[in-house]
């Protein structure tokens, strides 16, 4: 494949030429249960690809194992080309592969500015001697990661703005906290960004402002971004392909016509009509 | 009084409608006044009253003993009538009813046991082998020197005297309230530091005024304590009107708050320069040992109130300082004895506590919790043996310790233990250098993963913080400082024996971490100062040398009721006051200013109500609410 006919030297930068993210076979194991049975899913560099399917069906041990909370028991992960499979979290978002959770999980205490500003350590360098003798790179670091925290807290318009950015993020509202999350994912300044249900919680109004944003991630920022998702409609609207989950194995893949039509994808959500279960 | 109201002024309390004044609660009256009368008991058995009945402190009548005895009263008289924080907060009005006949009750029952005790005291029952302070001189305590029947009349009339007291204080205006505390604190210590005041008054060439306000050895002189007490209760009344904006600015980052930090530092910094060439040696010695332990506690600060990393040995730190400044600069270090200057020692010494931090560190970083807890417990535990051990005997001298190590040498002179005036200079450099490392972290890049890791280890990983090396950073930053007060603590004494290093150490430097306020500077210092310098430390006597036998007892106590009533600390950080006031402070703001819900479909109310606008003081009103005053 792609990965054994690139240079050497590319792996692992931006001039790699093979798809940006590219599993073999993973198998996850928790005890007796089978969470990912031997997936495959590639990911291309710019596009927005969605992760369907029913609940329990491996999705967010997916993206646990892929951002390094777990290690996988088998197969290969290749980001940029490089196998990141068995790394550590802090590694695996060093080399610009950044996530959300499901259950937000933000820092509560800190500010909604701190929170943000979190995401910049692994961009920044400078140690506790530069803070206490004040080098010039401390400075200049830290007067950079407090613009890059604010220059991406913007892009989520008045939501997150004014003096709310001095508030512990504990008392923002549900889909604040989803924002700040992201915020904070997009300070790490990843090449792709993992967001596990981003509209869980969210009214009507504010998926749609969200799916515009998703959009907005790869249009303005550049992001690949890969996303679970239960709300067909952002689904339809963001996705490039969708990917479909099933017992923790992939049961489709292609466009969202392509997969919303797929026999086996309805099955899945839907169980076997009657008649062919009587037969079965 | 005045202030008793009809539950219709409900629009007059912060946030949440009042309810009904309730009546008397006999049954709440009954349970605090025997929670008093078995404290009051209790101190009385264990003989803390007449070993405190020792220091006069307003002259001539009130002993120190007297103000414990008359506390518990006072205290439970007020506490019989107070309304318990309802599920929507607010404080609701008491009725005159309920705080005086409460209070009255609540004193009867205050009284009972110790007439149990005045009545064994007088009969032929012999209690003093089992309470060997149970001695007639404790019923003349009780009693106020009474005879017969008249005697315990005494105590009732004290005790019920006092609650009506402590009760007609429930019922005053809430400002008054807590001007009138404040007055009655500030008396009390300027009366306990007489010492001090004489020194300094003396030095500055006020000796006489000294002899106006003070009683040599001895307390305040009562007319002034009373003119002071009026005073400082006005002052208090006065500031308190401008209190409320004044702490929700506290609140609040930015240049203002910067502002009146640098001036507060500025002051603080100034009397630190003066203080002690106004003070004797007694004093500076003192203040010698405050810094020290100010040294160890700004060092735990970083690895447990900034890293949420508990940390049980932090005496090792500490050991590894001082052992290692004797066996490198003494020339009676018995085994390896290069007899180095105590500054070029000083580098080798860090480096050697940062190793340290290493090795605690690196086993337990997988470690969380509890189980970090123990194993610190454990490594401070081995080493106290390892340098008492006949293995190690050959190098660092067992029981006996290491003996003869040099002084400092600044300049031409050298500086020990002797001169506790240019040890205490000494002392304050490198507590000045440690604040500062300690505030210049806290805000930065690795200040920010601490603070991360401290409140989701697993999220802190996520985002790209490593907390391994965040952990180890912790753990060498905090053993770098402390082993700071090690190498003074040394240099001071002029010998180093492994009794110095136990186990008690390690729990009271925590003690002042969380008394003073966790991962606050300020706080820090000032826990160092009230427990160190007001209480003594584990071996040495603080300003109250009455104070020794009842140290730890004290410590207990302070720590029980710190953690039930102010688990933020005295001085708390803002961050630690959210965290442990998250409910409330969400509570709050679910209501507007009007006291309703809020219902605007946009956010939900933790938002709204918090406006620029109408920001409610983030920690003034969810502190208030668990405030006993």
């Amino acid at each position: 494949m792609s990965a054994s006919t690139a240079p050497a030297a590319t792996i692992g930068t931006d001039e790699w030429p093979g798809p940006l993210l590219e599993i073999r076979d993973l198998k996850k194991n928790f005890g007796g249960i089978q969470a990912l049975g031997g997936v495959d899913f590639t990911v291309e560099r710019g596009s927005i690809v969605s992760v369907i399917g029913p609940n329990g069906a491996g999705k967010t041990s997916f993206f646990n194992v892929i951002s390094g909370l777990f290690p996988p028991d088998e197969g290969e992960i290749y980001f940029k080309g490089e196998d990141i499979a068995g790394l550590a979290p802090n590694q695996i978002t060093d080399r610009r592969l950044a996530r959300t959770f499901q259950n937000v999980k933000l820092f509560p205490n800190l500010t909604v500015l701190e929170n943000v500003m979190v995401g910049r350590h692994c961009r920044t360098r400078s140690g506790a001697w530069d803070a206490i003798l004040q080098t010039p790179r401390y400075r200049r670091e830290q007067k950079e990661t407090e613009e890059y925290a604010r220059e991406v807290l913007s892009f989520f318009g008045s939501r997150l703005a004014g003096y709310r950015l001095e508030q512990p993020a504990f008392v923002l509202s549900y889909a604040n906290r989803r924002r700040l999350e992201i915020a904070r994912a997009m300070a790490t300044a990843p090449d792709l960004l993992l967001l596990d249900e981003p509209t869980a919680g969210m009214n009507p109004r504010e998926t749609l402002e969200l799916t515009e944003l998703i959009g907005r991630l790869r249009s303005d920022k550049g992001f690949t971004v890969v996303l679970i998702e239960h709300d067909m409609k952002v689904v339809a609207d963001v996705s490039d392909r969708v990917t479909v989950f099933d017992h923790g194995v992939r049961l489709a893949e292609g466009t969202y016509a392509e997969v919303s039509t797929d026999d086996k994808v309805i099955e899945a959500y839907l169980g076997r009509p009657a008649d062919e279960e009587k037969t079965a | 009084m005045a202030t008793t109201t009809t539950p219709t002024t409900s629009a007059a309390t912060s946030s949440a409608p009042a309810p009904a004044a309730p009546g008397v609660d006999v049954a709440r009256a009954v349970r605090v006044g025997a929670i008093g009368s078995v404290a009051l008991a209790f101190v009385a058995a264990i003989g803390m009253l007449q070993t405190f009945d020792n220091r006069v402190v307003f002259v001539p009548f009130l002993s120190l003993g007297d103000v414990i005895f008359f506390a518990v009263p006072l205290v439970t008289g007020y506490l019989a009538g107070v309304v318990p924080p309802g599920p929507m907060g607010g404080t609701p009005r008491v009725s005159a009813a309920r705080a005086l006949l409460g209070a009255a009750i609540a004193g009867v029952v205050v009284a009972a046991l110790p007439a149990v005790l005045i009545a064994t005291l007088r009969s032929d029952l012999d209690l003093r082998r089992t309470f060997p302070n149970l001695s007639p001189g404790l019923a003349q305590i009780l009693t106020l020197g009474q005879e017969g029947a008249a005697g315990y009349l005494a105590l009732l009339a004290v005790c019920v005297g006092l609650a009506l007291v402590g009760g007609a204080l429930l019922l005053t205006e809430e400002r008054m309230r807590r001007a009138v505390v404040r007055g009655v604190e500030i008396v009390l210590v300027l009366a306990l530091i007489e010492l001090i005041a004489r020194q300094f008054l003396g030095n500055l060439g006020l000796g006489a005024l000294h002899q106006r306000l003070y009683v040599t050895n001895s307390g305040l002189r009562w007319l002034p304590a009373v003119v002071l007490f009026v005073l400082f209760t006005a002052v208090s009344y006065v500031l308190a009107g401008r209190r409320a904006s004044a702490r929700e600015r506290m609140l609040r980052t930015g240049p203002e708050r910067q502002r009146r930090s640098l001036i507060v530092t500025l002051v603080l910094a100034a009397a630190l320069l003066v203080m002690p060439m106004l003070v004797g040696s007694i004093v500076n010695e003192l203040f010698v040992n405050v810094g020290l332990f100010m040294l160890m506690a700004l060092g735990l600060n970083i690895i447990v109130g900034y890293s949420g990393l508990l940390d049980l040995g932090h005496v090792t730190f500490f050991a590894v300082g001082a052992y290692g400044m004797a066996v490198l600069t003494s020339p009676a270090s018995p085994g390896f004895a290069p007899e180095l200057g105590w500054w070029l020692a000083l580098p080798i010494i860090v480096a050697m506590a940062a190793a340290a931090g290493i090795f605690v560190g690196t086993p337990v970083i997988r470690l969380r919790g509890d189980y970090l807890a123990i194993v610190t417990l454990g490594f401070a535990a081995i080493l106290e043996r390892l340098f008492i051990s006949d293995w190690l005997r050959p190098y660092f001298g067992g029981a006996q310790g290491i003996r003869r190590i040099p002084g400092v040498s600044v300049g031409a002179t050298t500086v020990s233990g002797t001169d506790p005036r240019a040890m205490l200079y000494l002392t304050i450099g490198f507590v000045l250098v440690a604040v500062y490392v300690s505030w210049r972290l806290q805000g930065s890049r690795i200040g920010r993963a601490w603070a991360a890791l401290r409140e989701d280890e697993t999220t802190a990983q996520a985002m790209g913080v490593d907390t391994t090396k965040a952990k180890l950073m912790a753990f060498v930053a905090g053993a770098m400082i402390s082993s700071f007060a090690g190498a003074l603590f040394a240099a001071k004494v002029g010998s180093v024996f492994p009794n110095s290093f136990e186990l008690l150490v390690s729990i009271v430097i925590l003690v002042i971490v969380i008394v003073g306020g966790m991962g606050h500077i300020p706080g820090v210092l000032l826990g160092a100062v009230v427990l160190i310098g007001i209480l003594g430390g584990p071996r040495l006597p603080g300003l109250l040398q009455e104070f020794q036998d009842y140290k730890m007892l004290i410590y207990g106590t302070l720590l029980v009721y710190m953690m039930l009533m102010k688990p933020e600390g005295l001085l708390p950080s803002v961050r630690r006051t959210r965290e442990l006031h998250q409910e409330e402070f969400l509570q709050d703001a679910w209501f507007d200013k009007k006291g309703h819900f809020t219902d605007d479909p946009d956010a939900t109310g933790a938002e709204v109500a918090v406006t620029e606008a109408s920001a409610p003081p983030i920690a003034g009103d969810a502190a208030d609410g668990t405030e006993p005053r």
